[in-house]
Formats: structure tokens, C-alpha cells, sequence
């Protein structure tokens, strides 16, 4: 039994009407809070770095921060904590780099069973992927421009 | 067109055993399910192994609660909610019983008792066997993300219930809890696409089946001490009192949900309540059977809900169909 597509919309106005409403406030009190913590814990690796080698250069500190913040975020999403942040703090433990390695090592460790190959690494970026595909276009894009400006 | 098969005072529910998930164990119906799982891996090297030996234990445990041996039982009527119903059918591997697979998504429990009912009534079969199980890290994995994914729920998301359980169904003729009879439901599709609303999805399914099994029995909403629906959750439930109401059935006091029955809404953080193959089935064969069985109720109608939809059909933009089944159940 199939309702047609005016009836439906009706159904589907009726129960909007009472649906839960994300509490907006607070999740975005929460991203906030999330996502500076991790920036400034991010910052906070990068100045340990410039005062231990003082001779590194800008970029050189900037990449070495993201590596540091990747490997945390593995291992905390190993030990199953990344996923409590995550549910508390939402977009702001999404944006920062450490949502995107979460991405990618959540689906490796939940196909590891199976198998390295057609498990692991097939299943690796199915959350991540389109994120690459997307930014590998785009710079191809922009560097197409830019080779004629 | 014949939508509900009467069982004349016949078909018995004679034992029922059950076995819950960490989290439903701290649920309300802690103290009525045979046995709590301490963990949700239960030592095995995945989350299909656990579901696939959850459900081979639950069987194990109905027969030693029964006293009987695999060669007393004529046929298993299952399903479960992987895909291929692979939780039924590698546990029925370790057993020696004939095996029916079912899938109705979370009213397969529904639609096995329907169908172990007609077997007793009609003498093909002596003894059945009903099951279902459904496992939250497996359907979470199969139908959403990965556990780790640091992801926020939805507001009317639902939880899935880790869980077995397994009826006992013969032919006596003394008092006891008995099928008395069952409407077979129709697929329903409102228009909604929200994988994660399940409650507006399922609850005109289970309007329309309990509207019909109303209409061919000839009762009304009065006549059962609970009406008791699969997995509507809390949005889902007062949804379907709201639709109810409109054909002016009375959906009050008597009514309830087993996706609310089995969560502390509150103190559990489960969304609008439970969800899955083994929510209505983990409430019946653990709180309702024994209920029925004390007296304390004496005429229920349970209406597994299930919700259609396949990964694959949603990411394809398709709406989500549903489906319920009313089973009345007495003491006669």
C-alpha cells in the first residue's frame, strides 16, 4: 500500500510538526568549545616544537602538527575515546583535521576482520573518500587557473 | 482476501528463553531476561560471531529449559536483521533442526510466530521453535557508520537492542498462553525517506494491521489489556495515537511499545527508545511471557514492526516501506 504523493505530503507536514528539534545552542556551545580545545591543543604542540628546535621553520612546525594530531586522534579512536568527543562535540571535532583521521582509521579498525586487503584497505576512506576525491579535484582546478593568471 | 488466521484455543507458548545485551541488562527489564551478557563480543573475534553465538546459545537454552533434544523439534522459524540473515542461519549450522529463514526486518519475530502458529494448527508440526536476534554494533555497522566514528545521533534516532530470544510453540490443550490468532500485515509506504525516523515510518504499517485485525475479529481496542507495538520508540508511539485517534480507535492506557519498554529514556541515552529484530521479541519472550503467564495480563495484541529499507535503497533515494504484524495472545 503506497500513499500517493499529495497524501504524502501531508503525512510528512503532520509529523514535522511534532518532531524533536536538534537543541541548536547547545550543540553549537559544545562545537565550540570541542573544536578550540583541539585547535588550541594543536597550537600548544607547535609552540613545544619551536621552543625544543628553535631552528624549524614555519611549515615545517605547521606539518609536523598535523602529524602529531593525527597520530593522537588514531590512537584515541583506537582506544575507543574519539567517538565520546565526537558525540559531544560534533562539527567541532568534525572540521579539525582530527575528524578527518577518525574517518579513516574508525572503518579500517571495523573491517579489519576482514581481511588487510578487501577489509581494511578497501573500506579505509568509504567515510573519507569523497572528502579526497572533492579536494584532489578542486586543487587540479585551481591549478589550472592559476597556470593562466 | 484473508488477513487473520484464527488458531481455535490450541496453539500453546510453552517456554521462552532469553538472552540480553550489556545495556538492555541495565534497562528496566533487567530482572526478567534468563541471561545478561557481560560484554557485547562475548569472546568471539567479531560482532557477527557474538550475534551468530548469542543465538545459537539462546536456542540451547529454550531446549534445556524445556527438557527437550534437538530431535524433538520439528522446525526453527528465524531471522535476524545482517544481511543474508546471516545470524540465523550460521547458528542453525551448529544445529540438527529444520530451519525456515524469515526477514521481515524488526516484525520478522511477528511473522515467525504467525507461521509456526499455522504449522501446530494445521498438525504438520508438533513443536516449534520462533526466534530472531539483532546485535547494535552489526546493525550499526551494516546500516550506518562505524562504532568509532566520532558521530552525533539524531534526535529521533533509535537504539538497536543486542539480544536472542526464542519461543517454544505446541499443541495443548489445557490453560496457558496460547496464539489465538494473527493478521498478517501489509507493506506500507507513507512517503517518509528518514532512515533515521523509523517511528513515522512503522506506525502507519501498524495502524493499518491493527485497524484489520480489529475489523476481522470484530473487537475493539478494548478487549485486549495491552496492545503492545515492536520498536515505534516514544516519537513513533505517539504518532501512531495520533493516526489511531483519526480512525477513531482510542490508543490510551492499554497501548505501549516495546522499544519504550526496554530503555531508561532517560538514564540510557538511547534516542526515542529501542529498534531492532529482537526489541519486540526481548520484551515479549522476557516481560510479556511471563506477565501472561502469572496472570497478570490475560489478552495482549503484539504488533512486530519492521522497517524495509536496505542501505542500498536509501542512498538511491528510495522511500522507506514498513510492515507489522498482530499476534493476539491469550490465556485460554
Amino acid at each position: 500500500m503506497r500513499l500517493d504523493k499529495e497524501q504524502s505530503k501531508e503525512y510528512l507536514a503532520e509529523i514535522r510538526k511534532d518532531m524533536p528539534k536538534t537543541k541548536h545552542v547547545r550543540t553549537m556551545v559544545r562545537a565550540f568549545l570541542t573544536g578550540g580545545i583541539i585547535c588550541c591543543i594543536g597550537q600548544g604542540i607547535g609552540d613545544a616544537i619551536k621552543a625544543i628546535f628553535p631552528s624549524m621553520q614555519e611549515d615545517e612546525v605547521g606539518g609536523f602538527v598535523t602529524m602529531m594530531m593525527i597520530l593522537l586522534t588514531a590512537i584515541l579512536t583506537g582506544i575507543g575515546v574519539y567517538d565520546k568527543i565526537g558525540a559531544f562535540g560534533g562539527a567541532g571535532s568534525i572540521v579539525p583535521i582530527t575528524g578527518f583521521a577518525n574517518s579513516i582509521v574508525s572503518p579500517a579498525i571495523e573491517h579489519k576482520r576482514e581481511g588487510i586487503v578487501l577489509g581494511l584497505c578497501a573500506n579505509m576512506f568509504s567515510i573519507a573518500g569523497p572528502v579526497i576525491v572533492f579536494g584532489i579535484s578542486a586543487s587540479v582546478l585551481v591549478g589550472i587557473i592559476y597556470c593562466f593568471i | 482476501m484473508v488477513r487473520t488466521v484464527f488458531f481455535d484455543r490450541d496453539v500453546a507458548i510453552t517456554q521462552t528463553s532469553s538472552i540480553a545485551g550489556p545495556k538492555e541488562g541495565e534497562g528496566p527489564l533487567k530482572k526478567y531476561y534468563d541471561y545478561i551478557l557481560k560484554d557485547d563480543i562475548i569472546g568471539q573475534k567479531s560482532h557477527e560471531h557474538a550475534e551468530i553465538m548469542m543465538q545459537l546459545q539462546c536456542i540451547k537454552q529454550l531446549l534445556n529449559k524445556a527438557h527437550l533434544s534437538q530431535n524433538d523439534v520439528d522446525c526453527v522459524f528465524g531471522g535476524d536483521l545482517l544481511d543474508e540473515i546471516i545470524g540465523c542461519n550460521f547458528a542453525m549450522r551448529e544445529l540438527e533442526i529444520p530451519f525456515i529463514g524469515l526477514y521481515n526486518a524488526c516484525a520478522t519475530f511477528g511473522e515467525a510466530l504467525i507461521l509456526g502458529a499455522i504449522m501446530i494448527h494445521s498438525d504438520y508440526m508438533s513443536k516449534v521453535i520462533t526466534t530472531t536476534t539483532s546485535h547494535y554494533a552489526t546493525a550499526e555497522r551494516q546500516y550506518r557508520f562505524p562504532l568509532e566514528l566520532g558521530s552525533q545521533r539524531t534526535p529521533l534516532s533509535q537504539w538497536t537492542v543486542t539480544g536472542a530470544g526464542c519461543s517454544l510453540l505446541t499443541k495443548k490443550e489445557e490453560v496457558g498462553v496460547k496464539v489465538t490468532s494473527g493478521t498478517i500485515g501489509k507493506v506500507v509506504d507513507y512517503g517518509v525517506s528518514d532512515a533515521n525516523d523509523m517511528g513515522a515510518v512503522m506506525a502507519p504499517a501498524a495502524l493499518n494491521t491493527i485497524v484489520s485485525h480489529l475489523s476481522d475479529t470484530g473487537r475493539d481496542e478494548t478487549y485486549y489489556d495491552l496492545i503492545v507495538t515492536g520498536d515505534l520508540g516514544h516519537g513513533g508511539s505517539r504518532l501512531l495515537q495520533i493516526l489511531a485517534k483519526k480512525e477513531g480507535l482510542n490508543l490510551g492506557k492499554n497501548y505501549s511499545d516495546c522499544g519504550i519498554l526496554i530503555f531508561n529514556r532517560e538514564g540510557q541515552d538511547v534516542g526515542q527508545g529501542g529498534s531492532g529484530a529482537c526489541c519486540s521479541n526481548l520484551v515479549f519472550n522476557a516481560y510479556l511471557y511471563k506477565m501472561l503467564s502469572q496472570g497478570t495480563l490475560k489478552k495482549i495484541l503484539f504488533v512486530p514492526t519492521g522497517a524495509l529499507l536496505s542501505k542500498v535503497s536509501s542512498l538511491q533515494g528510495e522511500t522507506i516501506p514498513a510492515i507489522a504484524h498482530a499476534v493476539a495472545i491469550e490465556v485460554v
